[in-house]
């Protein structure tokens, strides 16, 4: 019985410690020093929400960069991939109708190497970076939907040149571009 | 693979190497309660837990209370987290208004946080409330890792101490750890990860309107606090059900290269504080080295798979499950890291890795989670093929197996044995039950081998308490929720009472001094020795049946056949 009773306080006071300060502690100081972060990096504009940074969205248009292929459509409730194995016949014929879509959508070259993230869905569903090649190989049919003049044109070059990261210090993970921060800055394109 | 790959890489084991002394050093001083950097700190902490609690720290106890102490503790634990899932939405904090979650998978989520393996049917943000996560789950990521150690702790008391059967005090063990390892080094990197862009709040889900004009569900909620204790704690359990591919939970490279080192970061550490307990660092290291060959071995055949070209997808990258921020270098890294440390967390879906990537996850779950391990388990379990190693060696040549100058008799060898059966029966029985039962098959997301993979790994997993997943097996039914519910029990408990009974019999022994016939744990000969032997364990239980999953998969890949 002795054992059930320091049990129960013990517990009882790791879930005050550890299940209730520690969690708010961490909360206030988040908050304080990162608070736009902490709340999820929304970006505000015209006063509404239009996204947060770190969450991908569907773009399909012809004015849009299109953003990688999901398997939940980009609706985060709940997140999550294809789960396909690598013989799953589907993930083949996905991967090829993919690839005939972004060709034709893009109105490239049957032989264009389309990079592979905008082939394969996302492990989160909600990846929202593409490769800068990836964004590249979209602007000809975005300046052409948008009826872009020359100037216009080498601005939205430079709005994918200036949006590319590096990998972060030069070395860690992947060169990317965050597609919604691309599209929001072709909207301001004049 | 570029330049840029092969620096993260080495950096990657050159701060888990270069952290190993320091960290394990401070883990020292904290467990046999001399000062430390964080007694001013938490000290008082220390002692308002004993007071509280009405403990005596002073008071030592044997084998069977310290193990009587544990399973009590934990089952409280699983009934509390039991509870507030079945009643969550009488509770408060579920801005999100979820419902009460079903038994079978409320069950399963318990047994899951408790036995620290943190395998999860179900997905966070639309399952669980803010409160249940918190007050359930993440004290439960606390202290499940708490109790590894705890286990570990005695376990070295009994190899390092002499004709004594006390082994220490179970709730000291659980304080300590928790007051001045995780929750410190929580604190600290939680904070880190907000700001990189990990949320930590307690809003309601934002709805966004998105630039095509669609409406947008963000989930929100105190997230970084979860994920710092889940990499630490060898835990796994994602906020979200992405876990940490999701951009929330590991939004940079960086935070990406933070949560793969806190993943092995305590479980290498232990192995130079289990050096200097049982007074030789170089036993520490021995074991490490051993750990980090076999970690590296799986790494490089992982990396090979994933880069390798093959007919279906010619040469195409294979970003399947995979994040554009990630790429593969980071996604091989992390599924090769996070399965040898029964961590389990994910960063790309496990169940899109090629087929032999694949597979070296699922032999580090079969190993038993001994290449580091979970915190405290994975050093546990590594001792008990020390001890099978030390008395095979011993019957080559001919003499009584001694570790540590402690003669391995017929109960420590019969103990270890049934530490080995244990979760290989939960394995291979389930498995095939699994694949042949409707309820079984019915789950499952990829079919050909590829499905027998999905059911192996998930009982791999759930033996080896990892909790990563095949995650296209639909897990959240009463049939899996159960089977793997029972699964992660026995690879739980049926390793630690085994172990606690060792360290029992062992804390009886006399010591016998080293002599000219003693066959030395300390030097490449046994490094090698104890590597053969786990892979041959491993190997003869689980070949056949990975020969019917991965192996035939990847050979059907490489000649074009899909299903």
């Amino acid at each position: 019985m002795k054992t059930l009773y320091i049990s129960l306080k013990i517990f009882l006071f790791f879930t005050i410690l550890t299940g209730i300060i520690y969690p708010l502690f961490v909360t206030a100081i988040a908050q304080i020093a990162f608070p736009a972060k902490a709340n999820g990096s929304l970006i505000v504009k015209y006063n509404k929400i239009v996204g947060s940074e770190l969450i991908g969205q569907h773009f399909d248009t012809l004015i849009y960069f299109s953003s990688r292929p999901s398997a939940i459509s980009y609706n985060p409730l709940p997140s999550g991939g294809s789960n396909f194995g690598l013989t799953n016949s589907k993930l083949k014929h996905s991967v090829d109708s993919l690839k005939r879509q972004f060709i034709a959508f893009n109105q490239l070259d049957s032989l264009t190497e389309i990079p592979s993230e905008m082939l394969f869905a996302s492990a989160s569903g909600l990846d929202p970076h593409i490769s800068p090649n990836a964004a590249l190989l979209q602007t000809d049919r975005i300046s052409k939907a948008r009826h872009f003049g020359v100037s216009q044109n080498q601005l939205l070059l430079k709005s994918v040149n200036e949006l590319s990261e590096s990998p972060q210090f030069t070395f860690l993970g992947e060169a990317r571009i965050n597609v919604l921060l691309l599209n929001l800055r072709l909207d301001e394109i004049r | 693979m570029t330049t840029q790959d092969f620096i993260q890489i080495i950096l990657f084991f050159a701060l888990l190497i270069g952290l190993t002394p320091l960290l394990g050093n401070f883990m020292f001083k904290v467990f046999t309660g001399s000062k430390h950097i964080m007694s001013p700190v938490f000290g008082w902490l220390e002692k308002l837990t004993y007071r509280s609690s009405g403990i005596d720290p002073d008071e030592e106890t044997n084998w069977k209370s310290y193990t009587f102490s544990l399973l009590m503790f934990n089952f409280i634990g699983f009934l509390f987290v039991f509870l507030i899932q079945l009643f969550q939405a009488q509770l408060p904090l579920n801005p999100a208004n979820l419902p009460n979650v079903s038994w079978h998978s409320a069950f399963n989520t318990s047994v899951s946080f408790m036995t620290n393996t943190n395998w999860q049917g179900y997905s966070g943000e639309t399952t669980l409330s803010y409160f249940v996560q918190m007050i359930g789950l993440t004290v439960q990521n606390f202290v499940s890792a708490a109790t590894g150690i705890a286990v570990l702790l005695a376990l070295i008391r009994g190899l390092a101490r002499k004709t004594t059967d006390k082994l220490g005090n179970f709730w000291t063990d659980l304080t300590r750890s928790t007051l001045y390892v995780l929750l410190p080094l929580s604190i600290i990197f939680a904070v880190v990860l907000v700001g990189q862009g990990v949320v930590q709040n307690f809003k309601s889900y934002d709805t966004v309107q998105t630039l095509q004009g669609a409406s947008q569900v963000i989930p929100m909620g105190p997230a970084a606090s979860q994920i710092a204790i889940k990499q630490l704690g060898t835990n796994g359990g994602g906020f979200f059900n992405a876990n940490s591919a999701h951009p929330f939970e590991n939004p940079t490279p960086f935070s990406n290269f933070l949560e793969m080192l806190a993943i092995l970061l305590i479980p290498a550490a232990l192995t130079f504080t289990y050096g200097k307990m049982v007074g030789s660092t170089r036993q520490g290291w021995t074991i490490f080295k051993a750990m980090l060959i076999l970690l590296v071995l799986g790494l490089v055949i992982s990396l090979y798979a994933e880069y390798s070209t093959n007919p279906i997808f010619g040469n195409l990258h294979l970003m399947e499950g995979k994040e554009t921020r990630l790429g593969i270098t980071n996604s091989v890294l992390w599924s090769t890291a996070t399965t040898a440390a029964s961590n389990g967390s994910v960063n790309a879906m496990h169940d899109s890795l090629s087929p032999l990537t694949g597979m070296v996850a699922m032999i580090n779950l079969m190993l038993g989670e001994i290449i580091f391990g979970g915190v405290g388990a994975g050093l546990y379990g590594m001792v008990i093929f020390i001890i099978i190693t030390v008395f095979i060696a011993g019957l080559m040549v001919g003499r009584t197996p001694e570790y540590l100058g402690k003669k391995i008799q017929k109960f420590e060898v019969q103990m270890a044995i049934i530490a080995v059966l244990a979760p290989n029966i939960v394995i291979l029985l389930f498995a095939a039950w699994a694949s042949v039962s409707a309820p079984g098959l019915a789950s499952l997301n990829n079919s050909g081998p590829h499905g027998l993979s999905e059911i192996l790994y998930a009982y791999a997993s759930a033996a080896g308490n990892n909790g990563s997943a095949f995650a296209g097996l639909n897990a959240n039914t009463v049939f899996y929720n159960l089977t793997i519910a029972i699964g992660m029990m026995i690879g739980r408990f049926g390793i630690i009472i085994p172990v606690m009974a060792i360290a029992g019999s062992m804390g009886m022994k006399k010591i016998t001094p080293s002599s000219a016939g003693t066959f030395h744990t300390d030097n490449w000969l046994f490094i090698g020795l104890l590597i053969a032997v786990i892979l041959i364990v491993g190997g003869l239980t689980h070949f056949p049946a990975l020969s019917l999953g991965p192996i035939v998969e990847h050979l059907l890949m490489n000649n074009g056949i899909t299903f």
